[in-house]
């Protein structure tokens, strides 16, 4: 006798009990802290808060250790999370021109004020195994360090903008819309463009920046500068009446110079792309800066040559990868109602389809 | 036990009301898709994430919740989204129908007719019947403006020149109340005449950010040709287990010889009916 599954709720927890046991692997190996986490896998810390959108490196750092090191699947627990996180306000915009600098370098002057920064990069690492880490890591010695610069580093752009080369960029005064508390309704500003970019997937982002530089809507970008640093966070408290630091975060933003654009009754100008997301990402941010120029064709007047990343509509609908990797999943549920349906439809048309061809040979 | 970390039902009040708004104007406008700003929920996109909030958006604390998924009320993810009312809304659960104040559904109607004082909410993947049509949002959009539905009918068309039927068997398209093409969600096309019901139904498409509603008693007409009328077919078998000839059925493969049985995919209506001796050919 046939017996119907039962027992889905005993799966459930048995499964999860199980999840636990290989999330913390051989317990003869000691476990990992969030501390460790944090500051050794520091830059997937940054993935997960940019791509989750909270600034929270010990929160990114539980997310990380219990999703057992997937980035997406830690990106998920932390926009769960955010989204039941009261709103106090807004801060104001960060000055990324009074960044407190690691990390600061333009591929379009030789020297500049402020200088060239090099910072903690991997750009001119030999990407040859390092044994020694396997071994024993060890603690470094500690790098050299000059004293820190209080003269200012102005923005690349700043120079440009002097001389009226580069498009100009005047705040609008408007506030921006929020893409977590507003459906997404199309087309989509540049601010909201960009905040969908900011929480893209790095991957999809990359992806389609690449597809630009290869031709889909070439763009000529140059990194004008790429920027890494803390910055402070200020919020206007109404019952003091001015703004007050609250905190500070650590921020990559990229600005690029691209093929310029001019009229009859303009001369020519560069124009910009523009990115910044959390922590030290810069893949992330040159990418968004190229995906955003690309994006913004229209209204410089370029022609739609049918590239992916000129399709906002494609691009905002496909880059947020918890969307993406939730619907892409879903299909291992339960489809069984569906694909009966669609069983019994094609054993119909099969049967016809037979009756025809036999009836078919028999004249 | 409530959890009490977390408001009633899950979401925030504000977020609640804001979603009970996009339903008003869904009942307001049948078969209109209402853009709503839908929270990221701790289970995935996909999951049901549109029909949990808007679950979490009409659920009160006296109300009595049953979730089914395929039909049944032990499939996993049924089984998981009702543990998460049970944990952050404490309401009271029950795998029948008729006890049922709000059923949350993925892909089926209960077999059991529904009353006026219930409340069907459909999990929806793709809330956009026009989608495989036209791919993009703002032309969709544009074309249930100006009722726009030459291209539905040409593909149901195209189908009976091919097939000799429409070749859809699920998720079939509806008109409601003579206005709106609707999907109504991956439902089988067997359960679309149960659409015009006394119940209000509420379908909630999360990651796209879509809640549209059927008030009670609304025309709901599944598309088709004066010459191919619109046929609800199901397995040409009685259940297994039940004996019921009016009910969906699950195909159960038995062996690795061809061996198989038809039962119901309505659990509740299943065990209902064998409680009040109705016995199939495989029950003992």
């Amino acid at each position: 006798m046939y017996v119907a599954v039962k027992g889905g709720e005993r799966a459930i927890d048995n499964a999860h009990g199980w999840l636990a046991e290989e999330r913390r692997g051989d317990p003869g190996v000691a476990e990992l802290s969030l501390d460790q986490i944090r500051e050794q896998l520091a830059l997937s810390v940054a993935r997960v808060m940019g791509e989750g959108s909270l600034y929270d490196p010990d929160l990114a750092a539980l997310a990380l250790k219990q999703a057992r090191g997937d980035l997406i699947e830690a990106v998920f627990l932390i926009r769960a999370y955010r989204t039941t996180l009261p709103r106090f306000g807004a801060s104001l915009p960060v000055d990324t021109g009074e960044m407190a600098i690691d990390r600061r370098v333009s591929a379009t002057f030789k020297d500049l004020p402020g200088g060239q920064i090099l910072g903690p990069t991997f750009d001119y690492t030999h990407r040859l195994l390092d044994f020694k880490l396997a071994a024993d890591g060890g603690t470094p010695d500690a790098a050299a360090e000059a004293a820190p610069d209080p003269a200012p580093v102005p923005h690349v752009m700043e120079f440009l903008d002097r001389e009226g080369l580069i498009e100009a960029a005047p705040d609008r005064g408007e506030a921006p819309r929020d893409l977590t508390r507003e459906p997404l309704e199309l087309p989509a500003d540049r601010a909201l463009r960009l905040q969908a970019l900011a929480r893209a997937d790095e991957g999809f982002t990359l992806g389609l920046a690449y597809s630009t530089q290869r031709g889909y809507a070439r763009n000529h970008a140059f990194v004008g500068e790429l920027r890494i640093g803390t910055v402070a966070v200020e919020m206007e408290i109404p019952e003091l009446g001015f703004a007050i630091e609250i905190g500070e975060v650590t921020l990559t933003e990229c600005e690029t110079v691209n093929q310029f654009k001019g009229s009859k009754t303009e001369p020519p100008q560069f124009t910009r792309g523009y990115g910044l997301v959390f922590g030290q990402s810069e893949r992330k941010a040159i990418a968004m800066a190229l995906v955003d120029r690309a994006l913004r064709w229209e209204e410089l007047g370029e022609d739609n040559v049918g590239a992916p990343a000129q399709d906002m509509e494609f691009v905002l609908s496909h880059g947020d990868n918890i969307q993406a990797t939730g619907f892409l999943e879903h299909i291992k549920l339960p489809h069984y109602v569906d694909f009966q349906s669609e069983l019994e439809l094609i054993r119909k048309l099969r049967r016809e389809a037979e009756l025809r061809i036999a009836q078919e040979a028999a004249e | 036990m409530t959890d009490q970390s977390y408001n009633f039902a899950y979401l925030d009040e504000q977020t609640k009301r804001m979603i009970r708004r996009a339903i008003l104007k869904g009942l307001a406008v049948p078969g209109y898709q209402v853009p709503f700003a839908s929270r990221e929920m701790p289970m995935p996109y996909g999951w049901g994430t549109g029909g949990v909030q808007v679950s979490a958006a009409v659920l009160t604390p006296d109300d009595t919740f049953k979730v089914i998924d395929q039909g049944a009320d032990d499939t996993t993810n049924a089984v998981s989204i009702r543990k998460f009312f049970e944990k952050t809304a404490s309401v009271a659960t029950t795998t029948h129908t008729g006890e049922a104040d709000v059923i949350q559904t993925r892909h089926r109607i209960p077999e059991e007719p529904l009353t006026e004082d219930q409340i069907l909410v459909y999990q929806v993947p793709i809330p956009e019947p026009l989608r495989f049509l036209e791919p993009r949002e703002t032309e969709t959009r544009k074309m249930h403006a100006l009722e726009e539905y030459g291209l539905m009918h040409v593909r149901l068309y195209e189908d009976i020149a091919r097939h000799g039927h429409i070749a859809t068997a699920y998720a079939y398209p509806v008109r409601v109340e003579g206005r709106y093409v609707m999907d109504p969600s991956p439902i089988p096309k067997f359960d679309n005449p149960k659409l015009e019901s006394p119940a209000i139904q509420l379908f909630g498409a999360g990651r796209e950010q879509r809640i549209y509603a059927l008030p009670p008693y609304s025309k709901v007409v599944s598309l088709d040709f004066e010459d191919h009328p619109f046929d609800p077919s199901k397995a040409p078998h009685p259940c297994a287990l039940c004996g019921a000839d009016d009910s969906y059925l699950d195909e159960i493969i038995t062996d690795d010889r061809g061996g198989r049985m038809f039962v119901c995919s309505d659990t509740d209506y299943c065990t209902a009916r064998r409680d009040a001796g109705h016995l199939g050919e495989q029950a003992q």
